[in-house]
């Protein structure tokens, strides 16, 4: 090119890229990093509350999900390094935070396994899956293996019971599945003892039956709350979220329609692990603002349809999951208006 | 505070240089001025080699409505006219090389006005003189004054803004033009103003400048009580023309339209400065403040440098290159382009020349990967665009769709990918889809 130009006197060469020349240190690795120690306490809980078995679970589920995912890669020639790129190591997590205390080790490597190998590298890997692949992975797991996934609720000796209430015939169930059970028979006074201060106080510190990663509000919510803040997750959708749930509680406890008060509701069950962590996974969620409130009321809706009238005591991995499946659809129509495209505003004096 | 939607904090870096006070630099022995260092038609030379130029001769005449003259910043000799390489354009473009001789004589039409005459210049005539002394856009985009000031037929241009953002980390020029020749800016607002019939304007600047907020506030008591000056947020891209207007008038100039449309002329202070001078002084533009910065600089300073001065000998003034030196920028690190060689004049747009390592990952080249869906370029497109998709049409040439989503509105600002966890190459792919589009529309025309 520069043949033709005579009389130049240097041989020093720099570096030619597009701009900008000037970058946030703010990478997939470091999201992943932070999202993946976010995500510790609830370990710690699990640890605490279950045994230490949890560990186990969780460490196979990690260790399944960062091998497929090197297999994945090898297989479709993609850099082999991405699987350590902390993104299969929260898949891992999560699938484990998914199952009940008591599953057997092998069901977290398959959940995994699946969840890596079907539901993201078969889409194309990072950022092309279209559902979370730990709540695919758990949806697997239930089809299959419904008793297994569904039973097993168990509590460190020594820590109450599982329902949080001192109630025989709801020994081994979840706080949830009380609510199920009592919804025909209303029994006022289970409901008075769910809706005890000493029951809210279990579900809040996690004192309570559940899946691995979602018993304790506490340890969810501060993690959270700091990702939020460090704007590594956005807040728009477990407001949305958490605020639809409330909503549709409070009316439907109103109306009498649900036994318990809006603030068991929004502390029992799968809603703060789901709000906080899956909800607002990047890949499989809205990328407009607009979008994001859609998806998180949406996902709120769903949930309390699910807890009031559906077959099971929750809701929120189908609410997430049927979510990500209308998300390319919700973006498509949340474009954000193109500056000069915006109808004329009031202008200043 | 005044602000537009979206945009960024980017670390901002100024420190290096915003206490250096302008210093003028003295003429290189040799320059290279090309004819084309403005947007629109090159100018014609009409100096042969072997002339004899002083400071501020013409040395090449607009050619065509959008164009603008270039003059001699050196005095001596026309030495060759040839293709030289160009900090903005790919290939190498024509350029006026002039060795320096003799004693620094200016050329004997730069001459005061007095008071009386400036008074006397018609909007007309002061056109004219900002078109003849050559006077661009000095913010970087390089477009001709005069036609800026120069609105379409029945169009009511209601508002002057002079544009003191600087919202480019790294870059100094403005701020410590403002602190030193305040009233000179002032000055230069208020002709611009009366060409376009207006009797006030306002002077918008960032409020990480307390300093030239303070001074120009003085100073406009003193020039022109009229001009207002407007503190606003800091935030990148607030020196954008459309982000501006937007902040200040809450007017939105349309899609694929120009500031005129909403009755707006937006000039950098440096232009206004600029245009001061062809007034006042008679003085063509020849020389302007450039900041060299950087962290693989050993001094950065604020200098007053001769346009056609090699990137070379400014990089010597200042102390030279340090060793790790990997990136040569004309401009800021958000919009600036990156230069391979050191060969590269400063023209009238340059307003800084920014020398980078690679010891901070702020300034390293990002890994690629997949789009992460994450959102955040969306949330700081200051344009309303959705970058991801955008840049991904642009990727795989899907034209229409990429038109449809808004490609032509970007406005290459780099926020979305100055973001991005991912290293995606957004504004790369983004410019590749326009280029595309463009192609397909010319083509298109052609058929026709
Ligand atoms: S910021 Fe990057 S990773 Fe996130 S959505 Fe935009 S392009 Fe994708
Ligand atoms: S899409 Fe264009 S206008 Fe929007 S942030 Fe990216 S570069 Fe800036």
């Amino acid at each position: 090119m520069n043949s033709e130009v005579k009389n130049t006197r240097n041989t020093r060469k720099f570096i030619v890229s597009p701009s900008p020349h000037f970058k946030a240190p703010f990478s997939v690795r470091k999201v992943m990093f932070v999202v993946t120690i976010a995500l510790l306490p609830a370990l710690g809980g699990a640890i605490y509350f279950f045994g230490l078995r949890s560990l186990w679970l969780v460490l196979i589920a990690v260790a399944t999900a960062i091998g497929a995912e090197f297999l994945m890669n090898l297989a479709f020639k993609r850099p082999l390094d991405s699987c350590l790129d902390g993104s299969a190591i929260i898949t891992g997590m999560l699938l484990a935070y998914n199952l009940p205390p008591t599953a057997p080790l092998w069901m977290a490597a398959v959940g995994s396994a699946f969840a890596i190998i079907i539901v993201k590298a078969m889409f194309g890997g990072l950022g092309h899956n279209f559902m979370n692949p730990a709540l695919a992975g758990r949806a697997f797991l239930m089809a299959s293996w419904p008793g297994k996934m569904t039973s097993g609720w168990i509590l460190r000796e020594g820590l109450g019971t599982t329902s949080g209430i001192n109630v025989d015939a709801f020994s081994g169930a979840t706080p949830l599945g009380v609510v199920q059970k009592i919804k025909g028979i209303g029994d006022v006074a289970v409901a008075e003892a769910l809706n005890s201060p000493e029951t809210l106080k279990a579900l809040f510190f996690g004192r309570v039956g559940g899946v691995l990663g979602e018993t304790s509000v506490l340890l969810l919510l501060i993690p959270a709350v700091i990702l939020i803040v460090m704007r590594v997750i956005d807040w728009r959708i477990p407001a949305a979220y958490i605020g639809t749930v409330f909503l549709g509680a409070l009316l439907a406890w109103v109306f009498k329609g649900t036994p318990v008060t809006p603030w068991f509701h929004l502390m029992s069950g799968g809603l703060m692990l789901g709000a906080l962590f899956m909800a607002t996974d990047y890949s499989t969620t809205p990328v407009t603002p607009a979008g994001q409130w859609i998806f998180g009321i949406g996902c709120g809706i769903l949930t309390i349809l699910i807890r009031l009238w559906g077959g099971y005591p929750e809701g929120v991995s189908y609410s997430i999951l049927l979510m990500n499946v209308a998300t390319p659809l919700i973006d498509k129509y949340t474009r954000p208006k193109i500056l000069g495209q915006r109808k004329k505003r009031k202008e200043r004096k | 505070m005044i602000t537009f939607r979206g945009g960024i904090h980017p670390p901002e870096f100024k420190h290096l240089a915003e206490n250096k006070a302008i210093e003028v630099m003295p003429p290189p022995r040799q320059v290279v001025i090309p004819c084309s260092q403005h947007i629109g038609a090159p100018a014609k030379p009409v100096v042969a080699v072997g002339d004899e130029v002083k400071v501020g001769t013409l040395l090449a005449e607009a050619t065509g409505m959008i164009s603008a003259p270039v003059h001699s910043s050196v005095a001596g000799k026309v030495k060759a006219i040839e293709p030289w390489p160009h900090p903005v354009l790919p290939t190498p473009v024509k350029s006026i090389i002039i060795e320096a001789a003799g004693k620094d004589e200016l050329d004997c039409a730069i001459k005061p006005r007095s008071e009386a005459e400036i008074a006397r210049l018609s909007a007309g005539k002061i056109r004219e003189i900002v078109r003849d002394a050559g006077i661009v856009g000095l913010g970087g985009a390089a477009f001709p004054t005069s036609v800026k000031i120069t609105p379409p037929r029945g169009v009511k241009i209601d508002t002057l803004i002079i544009n003191g953002a600087e919202c480019e980390p790294f870059l100094t020029a403005d701020d410590r033009l403002m602190r030193e020749k305040p009233e000179g800016i002032i000055q230069g607002a208020k002709i611009l103003a009366k060409v376009l019939g207006l009797d006030t304007a306002y002077i918008a600047i960032e409020h990480n400048k307390p300093e030239a907020i303070k001074v120009m506030t003085e100073a406009a008591a003193k020039v022109w009580p009229q001009a207002e000056i407007l503190t606003i947020k800091t935030k990148y891209p607030q020196g954008a023309e459309k982000q501006l207007i937007s902040a200040i008038l809450k007017r939105d100039v349309p899609r694929g339209g120009l500031p005129f449309m909403v009755g707006v002329v937006v000039q950098n202070t440096g232009t206004a400065y600029a245009a001061c001078e062809a007034v006042t002084q008679r003085k063509p533009l020849y020389e302007r403040v450039v900041t060299v910065t950087g962290p693989a600089i050993n001094v950065p300073k604020n200098l007053l440098v001769r346009i056609g001065t090699l990137s070379t000998d400014v990089a010597e003034h200042c102390g030279g290159l340090k060793p790790n030196a990997t990136k040569f920028i004309s401009g800021g690190p958000m919009m600036g382009i990156a230069q391979s060689t050191l060969d590269v004049p400063v023209i009238k747009g340059t307003s800084g020349m920014l020398f980078l390592n690679d010891k901070k990952s702020l300034f390293k080249i990002a890994e690629e990967v997949n789009c992460l869906r994450c959102g955040k370029c969306v949330g700081v497109c200051p344009m309303g665009l959705v970058p991801c998709e955008i840049a991904r049409m642009g990727e795989y040439e899907k034209l229409e769709q990429a038109e449809r989503w808004g490609i032509l509105d970007c406005i290459e600002c780099g926020s979305c990918a100055f973001v991005c966890p991912s290293g995606r190459r957004l504004v790369q792919w983004i410019k590749y889809g326009k280029t595309l589009v463009f192609a397909e529309r010319s083509r298109k025309k052609e058929k026709k």
